[in-house]
Parts: C-alpha cells; sequence; structure tokens
C-alpha cells in the first residue's frame, strides 16, 4: 500500500527539478492563445447557431401565438398538419398601421427567402446592443415608422454572431421579397438597392432616407448592420419598399406560407 | 506544466488519455456555459446600427 504514494512522490520530486519557468511560462501563453481562440470560435460560430435557433423558434411560435384563433381559409381543427393558406392576396386597401410597443417588446417577425428557406427572425422594438441585438436579433429603430406605415420602417441586426441575422444582406438582388409579420397581418416590401455608409450616418433611417425634412410619400424599409465582415467600420444598408399586405385573415403569402403554423386552441 | 500533470496521473498510458479527455470535456463545458458568457459582456459588441 505505502508503494504506490512513495513512487508518486519521487516522480514528483523529479519532475520538480525539471521544473523550467520558461517552459512553464511557455505552456501558459499557448493555453491561453487556445482559449481566446476557443471563444472566438464559440462566439462567432457556436453561440451564433445557437442563437440563431432560439430566435427562429421565438419567431415561429410568436406567428403561432397571432394565427391562434383566427380562422384561416382552408383549415378543419382536426388536421392541422395539412395547414396551407394558399389564397391568393386579395386586394386590402391600405395597410393596418401598428403602433410602436415598449423598448425591448417583440412586435414583428422578419421572413426573407433570400437568407434561406426557414429565415424567420423576432424584431423587438429599440436597438440596444445587450436587451434587444444580442437578445432578438433584430431591432426597430424608435421613432421610425411602423411596418405599412407611410415612411421608413427602419430595424438594425448584427452581421456576425448573435445570430447573425444579417449575414447574409450584401446577397439581396433586386425584387427580392421582404416580409414583415405583425399581429395585423403581413407587409411584403421587394428589396431595391444596398448602400454603404459611415455609422454616423443617420440620414438612412429619415422617413424618406437621406432628405431630411421631405414629407415622405412611399412606405420603406431599411435594414442596418455592419460592414465589412467582422468589423465596425462601415455599414451596409439595404432599402425595401412596400408592395402589398395581407390581412391575418386571409392567410400568409405562398413565399413563407411553410413557415407560418396555424395556431392552438 | 503539463509534463507535470501528466506524471501525476495514475494507471497505465489508455487510463491516463482518457483522464485527459474528460478534463478537457469539463474545461470546455465549464467555458462554453459560463465562462464565455461571462467574458462576452466586455467584449466590444459588433455595432450595427446608425447613430450620431
Amino acid at each position: 500500500m505505502t508503494e504506490v504514494p512513495r513512487r508518486t512522490a519521487r516522480k514528483l520530486a523529479k519532475s520538480r527539478r525539471r521544473f523550467n519557468v520558461v517552459g512553464v511560462l511557455g505552456e501558459i501563453l499557448i493555453t491561453a492563445g487556445a482559449f481566446v481562440l476557443l471563444f472566438l470560435g464559440w462566439q462567432l460560430w457556436l453561440n451564433d447557431i445557437i442563437v440563431g435557433h432560439e430566435q427562429h423558434d421565438q419567431a415561429i411560435s410568436l406567428s403561432q401565438k397571432w394565427n391562434t384563433g383566427i380562422s384561416t381559409p382552408t383549415p378543419t381543427p382536426t388536421s392541422p398538419a395539412t395547414f396551407a393558406p394558399t389564397l391568393a392576396p386579395v386586394e386590402s386597401g391600405p395597410p393596418i398601421v401598428g403602433v410602436a410597443p415598449a423598448n425591448a417588446e417583440r412586435f414583428a417577425i422578419l421572413y426573407v427567402p433570400r437568407f434561406g428557406a426557414d429565415y424567420a427572425r423576432p424584431i423587438a422594438e429599440g436597438i440596444g446592443v445587450t436587451d434587444v441585438l444580442n437578445k432578438y436579433g433584430l431591432g426597430h429603430y424608435p421613432g421610425t415608422q411602423m411596418p405599412g406605415e407611410v415612411g421608413n420602417f427602419a430595424i438594425a441586426a448584427h452581421r456576425k454572431a448573435y445570430g447573425g441575422n444579417l449575414e447574409h444582406i450584401h446577397e439581396l438582388q433586386v425584387g427580392d421579397p421582404i416580409f414583415v409579420e405583425t399581429a395585423d397581418g403581413w407587409y411584403k416590401y421587394i428589396f431595391r438597392d444596398i448602400e454603404y455608409v459611415q455609422p454616423t450616418s443617420v440620414g438612412v433611417i429619415a422617413p424618406v432616407p437621406q432628405l431630411s425634412g421631405v414629407p415622405p410619400v412611399d412606405r420603406m424599409i431599411t435594414l442596418t448592420s455592419c460592414n465589412p465582415f467582422f468589423s465596425t467600420a462601415e455599414r451596409i444598408i439595404a432599402y425595401g419598399i412596400f408592395d402589398t399586405w395581407y390581412p391575418r385573415a386571409s392567410g400568409a403569402p405562398t413565399d413563407i406560407a411553410a413557415l407560418v403554423k396555424p395556431g392552438g386552441q | 506544466m503539463y509534463g507535470v500533470l501528466w506524471q501525476v496521473l495514475p494507471g497505465p498510458v489508455w487510463v491516463r488519455v482518457l483522464m485527459l479527455l474528460a478534463l478537457v470535456a469539463a474545461i470546455l463545458a465549464v467555458c462554453v456555459f459560463w465562462v464565455f458568457p461571462f467574458v462576452d459582456q466586455f467584449v466590444a459588441p459588433t455595432d450595427s446600427t446608425v447613430t450620431q
């Protein structure tokens, strides 16, 4: 029984003799470097994926909540799996415009088929980094207009990390649909152009972008994110122009119908 | 440092390797679930908004 501890002690003594300050310092530095790389991997990849999935699920369940109690055109309550609103959009008149909610409250969902078939992310009020952008992904600039309102519905999101909601913003092509869902229905915007600006260019979120004091006539959407990747040196701006809207009772637009789940009871 | 760790661990080589792997897994878990989210608050956020 005493053999083992004595052997271990002897080994320890031997290793202590070989103790090399520079060697240990080197090992500590290498370890520290490895941890920095691990952290970056976590922040930009692992956590990005995890948070992205969380935000996707939040968006889907929010949409589901809004569908609750709505009688949709197709549906029998016994077969919710076959729910697929396919009605052609009806001419619905001017869109309903909601009231801006309290800070950090989720009130809308963004769907961009160009970003992926299952892209659906919640939009919350405010552009605070920790309470909105890191958490929900997309933030609505306070004071800018609401979805469907004449003026500019301006939202911001990270390009990378925390779900990277606008990672593919530069891949948008002219004519791509951008959908915003609220409790009232779905607003369809058509992507128009990209602009690269300084981080201080607040003109991009003006009711008429880059023209201060001009009364708006169009209904715009503006997406802002950082540019280039992994940098905050510039901002990348995507503009869209309002196309049409779908009241909730008429069912979701066909482009994103697969993502929209029927409500509960 | 790592040499000492290797010598302190008992058992044959494969047992030591197994123990080291378990140790690495534990350290990674602690990092991912507690250390990294904590450190993250102090890392400069990637700002994506336009402000004056």
